[in-house]
């Protein structure tokens, strides 16, 4: 049952990470194609090898987003899907592609996801920022959001994970120098990634403390800064991905898991959907937390870190404090998480902020990590967390 | 902090015909529940179908709201715009005894009175636009 890891990332893209990106600005179908271009490159294949096409919805079209982008880039597919899994997108587009590719109805599969600005719309819709106002969370009529959580104030993501993390420290007790850590150990990787928010300033476990607490415990700087950016990520079968100039990284294990929206009706909030997806992904590649050599968790907060490799079972519940106090969680040391600065380093660019831990597992399997490369790495867990840690996806790739 | 008498106005729910009743206890200081005819588990929010067991047997309930503060945070930045002015802000989820959880503020409160597994009761707060909303204080 699961995948056979027959299907393999060979091609990946990402736009520098950028607070204020100031550049040309270019619709969701025309980053989508210039992504998929420069993945294509990386790859060393044609766009004729492409007959799949994996999505999450556009700025320009509220319907029909699949078939709108393959338009665009004048594409026949196979294989046309859209995710809306909010952060755990990147990681489930990815399975899915190697899912399909599996079955034998698609080759190739392009999986990209625009998160740079738009051109200003001169007849501006007021909806697009209602929408926009609280985050995550759904103010339309009718949503049971919009009637027991924005009246409370539970909107958005920062007093969810927050709750998560105070529940958290009443059962298992809370050191905050070790959630610290982790922000700035990432932010360490980040000063090797020139594509990163924070390349070029680095912060220490202080600094993380020193900075002001949004929503009790979390700081500021335990928190993604939002940024433009984007990235794609080809996946394809083994007769192409020997064609690829790249060493293909294999998606041999895949897991989902959705337990709700709003982090206020999981069964346990401590105990996260990461674990079922993570127990699938490692069963299914006949691996252990012990055999693999990169951890690319999603990282839209410290909490996010350390209750990902808790439930993947890299360190019982509870130990996870401990856990990442005793190893250096950096390129150079001994557990390297999120080496290219996970998205607290190198900056949230949308829904395309998840899918910087899929490429850099990639590039770290394919050794082209530039000066944060592992000296060796052939096995990668990714994860992606959407909603309040309530939906979450992992994949595991392999070298071939 | 944070008492009943609300200078900020959050934004309103606006019941559907599904969640009427939840929100006309709350006017009358009467905490609503349902509870499920087939498989007697309780289910929030109000919905047409057990959350358990998908019965569309679902039964209005009054209960006393009494429970235990599940996790919290003081939120020390508005949440979003229309909060602006009422940090900090202590919002909870609040676990019932029948065992349903809700989001929440707790009022009339200090922020050392803020923990988990402390005890809460209701605290009906009629606003301004007719509507109430369902904050909870120390019991």
């Amino acid at each position: 049952m699961g995948l056979k890891g027959e299907a393999a990332i060979v091609g990946v893209a990402d736009y520098k990470n950028e607070r204020k990106y100031t550049g040309p600005r270019h619709f969701f179908t025309e980053q989508f194609a210039d992504l998929t271009h420069r993945a294509l490159v990386d790859a060393g294949l044609d766009k004729n090898d492409l007959d799949g096409i994996c999505c999450t919805a556009i700025r320009e079209a509220n319907m029909f987003a699949p078939a709108t982008l393959a338009e665009y880039l004048g594409l026949k597919v196979n294989f046309a899907e859209i995710v809306d899994l909010g952060g755990a997108t990147p990681v489930g587009m990815i399975w899915r592609a190697a899912a399909a590719i599996e079955m034998g109805i698609c080759q190739a599969v392009i999986c990209a996801i625009p998160a740079r600005p738009i051109p200003s719309n001169p007849i501006p819709s007021p909806t697009a920022d209602d929408l926009r106002f609280y985050g995550s969370t759904s103010a339309n009529w009718g949503s049971p959001q919009a009637e027991f959580d924005v009246p409370y104030g539970n909107v958005a993501q920062n007093s969810g994970y927050a709750m998560i993390a105070q529940r958290y420290a009443a059962l298992h007790g809370y050191d905050e120098r070790a959630l610290a850590k982790i922000a700035a150990d990432q932010r360490s990787n980040a000063q090797a990634n020139p594509n990163a928010a924070f390349y070029g300033k680095p912060a220490s476990i202080d600094d993380v403390l020193a900075s002001p607490v949004i929503a009790d415990p979390l700081h500021i700087l335990e928190i993604v800064m939002p940024c433009a950016g984007g990235g794609a990520v080809l996946v394809v079968d083994k007769a192409l991905a020997a064609k690829s100039k790249n060493r293909p990284a294999y998606i041999t294990g895949c897991g989902e898991r959705l337990e709700s929206k709003s982090m206020t009706y999981q069964d346990d909030m401590t105990r996260t959907p990461v674990g079922p997806a993570s127990q699938s992904a490692f069963a299914m590649a006949g691996k252990k937390p012990a055999d693999i050599d990169v951890v690319e968790p999603y990282d839209c907060y410290t909490i996010t870190v350390l209750l990902t490799l808790e439930d993947s079972g890299f360190c019982a519940k509870g130990d996870g404090m401990k856990f990442v106090t005793e190893h250096d969680l950096t390129y150079n040391g001994d557990f390297p998480v999120n080496t290219h600065g996970g998205q607290l380093g190198a900056g949230q660019a949308g829904l395309a902020g998840g899918m910087s831990q899929v490429i850099e597992g990639a590039r770290q399997i394919m050794g082209k990590a530039d000066d944060r490369q592992l000296s060796r790495c052939d096995t990668a867990l990714v994860t992606g967390t959407g909603g309040i840690m309530s939906e979450q996806s992992a994949i595991i790739l392999e070298g071939g | 902090m944070n008492n009943t008498s609300l200078s900020v106005l959050p934004p309103m729910p606006h019941p559907t015909p599904t969640t009427e009743p939840f929100w006309q206890g709350l006017a009358e200081e009467k905490l609503m529940l349902q509870q499920c005819d087939d498989c007697k588990e309780w289910v929030f929010y109000p919905r047409t179908h057990c959350s358990h067991c998908l019965s569309s047997n679902l039964e209005w309930q009054q209960v006393s709201g009494e429970g235990e503060i599940y996790s919290f945070t003081i939120a020390r930045r508005p949440t979003a715009p229309p909060f602006a002015g009422m940090e900090p802000q202590y919002i909870a989820v609040v676990q019932l005894q029948e065992g349903v959880r809700m989001n929440t503020v707790i009022a009339n409160a200090t922020e050392s009175d803020l923990k988990v597994g402390v005890r809460v009761k209701p605290c009906f707060v009629h606003t301004p636009d007719a509507q109430t909303l369902l904050y909870f204080e120390l019991a």
